[in-house]
């Protein structure tokens, strides 16, 4: 009762956080140098009639705010027009893309708390011993790597060298055991960063958390000590992960970013690089809209796992 | 054979201004089903002490000497597996600041009901009737409801309670107190000293009662051991150490507990500060603080011997009246010179409702 309350509220939070959102995401239009009606015909010399025709068609000839009202009304249902470079519906365009980088991003995401979570726990247990200084070496090692750097190296080794993998993604659908195969290499080298951060943050915390008092509670009512950690300790330790989890997913977005181009990646990072290039301004201004909204939804859900971990969470506000 | 013989037990802590003796050479014993009070000021070494018995010192301490003997078996050489059977079934600690003690993230009623279930004595539904019927015994209203709230719903008061049934749900021989008074308003205060009694007798349970409030000494012990910089300067029955203080620290200790209408700040305490666990003094630890200070105390550190014959006590279990001060060897020229005033209405004044 208390918990959906809390939901709710937290919820109503993101409204405000959404709206600022689009109207970055509008003014790109203006951002981009010159008239944006440049950017409707390519920057090429049209007839002054059309451009009139072009002005009053994408609302050019309407105040500001009104543009940016009549935008968002398109946007609410997903209406982003037509790309005026391809032609084709953004909203389309985009949908086809999304399967692609979901896949990759809840890949790298699961692999970095699968291994940045129980890592963690073997370092902060062993503390000081071996087991600590490898994970220690292996974090510096895993955060100070460059995913662009990292993803050529796989590729070279796994995919030119060893020849156990494709350089470039196979022509099957995605849901396929061939593209899964693929994907291994690209998984890795967006999540490892994010499972060395998981990894030093699940230990730090842990650390402190086995210095509370309440552990030593749960010793003296002679707990086992598996008990002890993976049911006091654990639970205490992952509200600091969960937080830099749900900012894990910006950060996984900007490295899709990258390591879709490394290894020709059809997904929306890709796109969006491309939609850069092309100045094609729509597309761009839906995939950084998207990008948006999933980074606020992450951090809603977040905070609702945070609220479910902690109970203090739900009273205190 | 006593129910708990600690003897010569020494725990020392490795920190970063040296090597602290927090306990340093400390030997009582308590029979079983009586109440032993452990007192003296901030720092003497009583929380680590009652920790010990359950080995519950952790990095950067360790108990380097001395044994714990628990119905004649020898606790310093369980296993991790008898430990674990030992902790909460055998011997139950409630520590000092309960608020902390409790994992904020699980109910308080489940985490009394783990307990019970760890050591076997009930399991699902019956371990949570356990542990609701537990928490009504010590006192908490709506017990059924307040299974499932959370430690910060509740109050000092009760999360004191509720610490108190955790650590009696598997009916331990021996309750380790930590200061379960301290921080309470004075009717709480009182609320739980009356359970204690309850519960003490209805279970027949030892307490070892650890406490700076000799009030709460003075209403609930049978026996005292005052320790100070790390040890056992006097044990005795509750009446000896009241009617007859043996070491100038416990008579300085007396001085020092507020009467009615002295106003509400505590009186100071002795003058001058507890010893450095660091680098404690020479000889008698108290001699920089003694009024009755010769030099003979500087140099040589007094055995705690029988205040009546001046010997030395051959093993914990002795039940006598025993200090560590020179004066009980005769090695004192000018002797001590304080003076005992009974007072009854002052020793009853705790504000309890002891007659
Ligand atoms: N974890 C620790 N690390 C270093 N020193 C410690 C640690 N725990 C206790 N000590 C030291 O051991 C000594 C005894 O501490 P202890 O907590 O037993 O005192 P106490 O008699 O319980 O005092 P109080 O009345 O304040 O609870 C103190 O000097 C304290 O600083
Ligand atoms: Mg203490």
């Amino acid at each position: 009762m208390s918990l959906a309350k809390y939901a709710l509220r937290r919820a109503l939070v993101s409204v405000p956080v959404l709206l600022g959102a689009t109207a970055i995401t509008f003014s790109f239009v203006y951002l981009a140098p010159g008239d944006p009606i440049d950017t409707l015909v390519g920057f090429d010399a049209v007839d002054p009639a059309v451009e009139e025709a072009l002005r009053a068609e994408h609302n050019l000839d309407r105040p500001l705010w009104e543009q940016y009202l009549l935008w968002l009304r398109d946007v609410l249902v997903l209406e982003f027009g037509t790309s005026p470079i391809t032609g084709r519906d953004v909203a389309a365009t985009i949908a086809g893309r999304l399967p692609a980088t979901i896949a990759l991003g809840v890949a790298a995401w699961a692999l970095s708390l699968l291994i940045g979570v129980p890592a963690g726990i073997v370092a902060a247990v062993n503390y000081g011993e071996l087991e600590d200084e490898l994970s220690r070496v292996a974090a510096l090692a895993g955060i100070a790597t460059p995913n662009f750097w990292l993803g050529l190296v796989l590729l070279f080794v796994f995919g030119v060298h060893l020849g156990w993998v494709r350089v470039t993604p196979p022509d099957a659908p995605l849901a396929s055991l061939e593209m899964l195969w693929f994907l291994v290499l690209p998984t890795i080298t967006l999540g490892t960063a994010s499972a060395a951060l998981v990894m030093r943050l699940m230990r730090s915390s842990m650390r402190r958390e086995l210095n509370e008092p309440y552990v030593r509670t749960a010793r003296a009512k002679g707990l086992s000590e598996r008990t002890v950690i993976y049911k006091h300790v654990l639970r205490n330790s992952l509200i600091a992960v969960v937080t830099v989890a749900g900012l894990q997913v910006a950060f996984l977005v900007d490295g899709a970013v990258v390591v879709e181009q490394v290894f020709s990646w059809p997904g929306m990072g890709r796109l969006l690089v491309e939609a850069v290039g092309r100045r094609d301004v729509p597309v761009v201004q839906g995939v950084v809209l998207l990008i948006a909204v999933s980074v606020v939804l992450a951090n809603l859900l977040v905070d609702l796992a945070y609220a479910v971990l902690d109970p203090r969470i739900r009273y205190d506000r | 054979m006593a129910l708990l013989e600690v003897e010569n037990l020494s725990v020392q802590f490795y920190t970063e201004d040296g090597v602290v003796r927090a306990v340093d050479g400390l030997s009582y014993e308590i029979e079983r089903g009586e109440t032993v009070g452990v007192v003296g000021e901030s720092g003497a070494g009583k929380s680590v002490a009652a920790l010990s018995l359950l080995r519950l010192i952790d990095d950067p301490g360790e108990i380097v000497d001395g044994s714990i003997r628990f119905r004649g078996r020898d606790v310093l050489s369980f296993s991790s597996d008898e430990l674990r059977r030992f902790r909460g079934n055998d011997v139950a600690i409630a520590f000092q600041d309960p608020e902390a003690a409790l994992n904020p993230v699980y109910t308080v009623g489940e985490q009394v009901a783990e307990t019970i279930r760890a050591h076997g004595v009930a399991s699902g539904d019956a371990a949570r009737e356990r542990a609701i019927s537990l928490l009504e015994r010590v006192g908490i209203p709506d017990a059924a409801t307040r299974y499932s709230h959370y430690p910060h719903e509740f109050s000092g008061g009760m999360v004191q309670r509720a610490v108190l049934a955790m650590a009696l749900s598997c009916e331990p021989d021996l309750l380790v107190l930590d200061e379960p008074t301290t921080g309470l308003d004075v009717t709480i205060q009182a609320q739980v000293l009356e359970l204690l009694e309850e519960l003490s007798s209805s279970f027949d349970t030892a307490i070892q009662l650890v406490t700076h409030d000799l009030g709460v000494v003075a209403r609930r012990c049978d026996r005292v051991v005052v320790m100070y910089a790390g040890r056992a300067i006097e044990r005795a029955t509750v009446e000896d150490l009241f009617y007859d203080p043996s070491h100038p620290y416990t008579a300085g200790l007396m001085a020092s507990i507020p009467r009615i209408g002295d106003g509400a700040d505590r009186l100071p305490t002795i003058p001058g500060r507890m010893a450095d666990p660091v680098d404690p003094p020479t000889g008698c630890p108290f001699h920089p603080r003694c009024p009755y200070a010769e030099p003979v105390c500087e140099t040589h550190r007094p055995g705690l011997v029988d205040v009546e014959t001046g010997e030395p006590v051959a093993d914990a279990t002795a039940p006598d009246h025993l200090a560590a001060c020179h004066e009980h060897t005769g090695d004192l020229d000018g002797g001590l010179e304080y003076e005992v005033l009974i007072d009854d209405e002052t020793t009853a004044s705790g504000g309890g409702t002891d007659p």
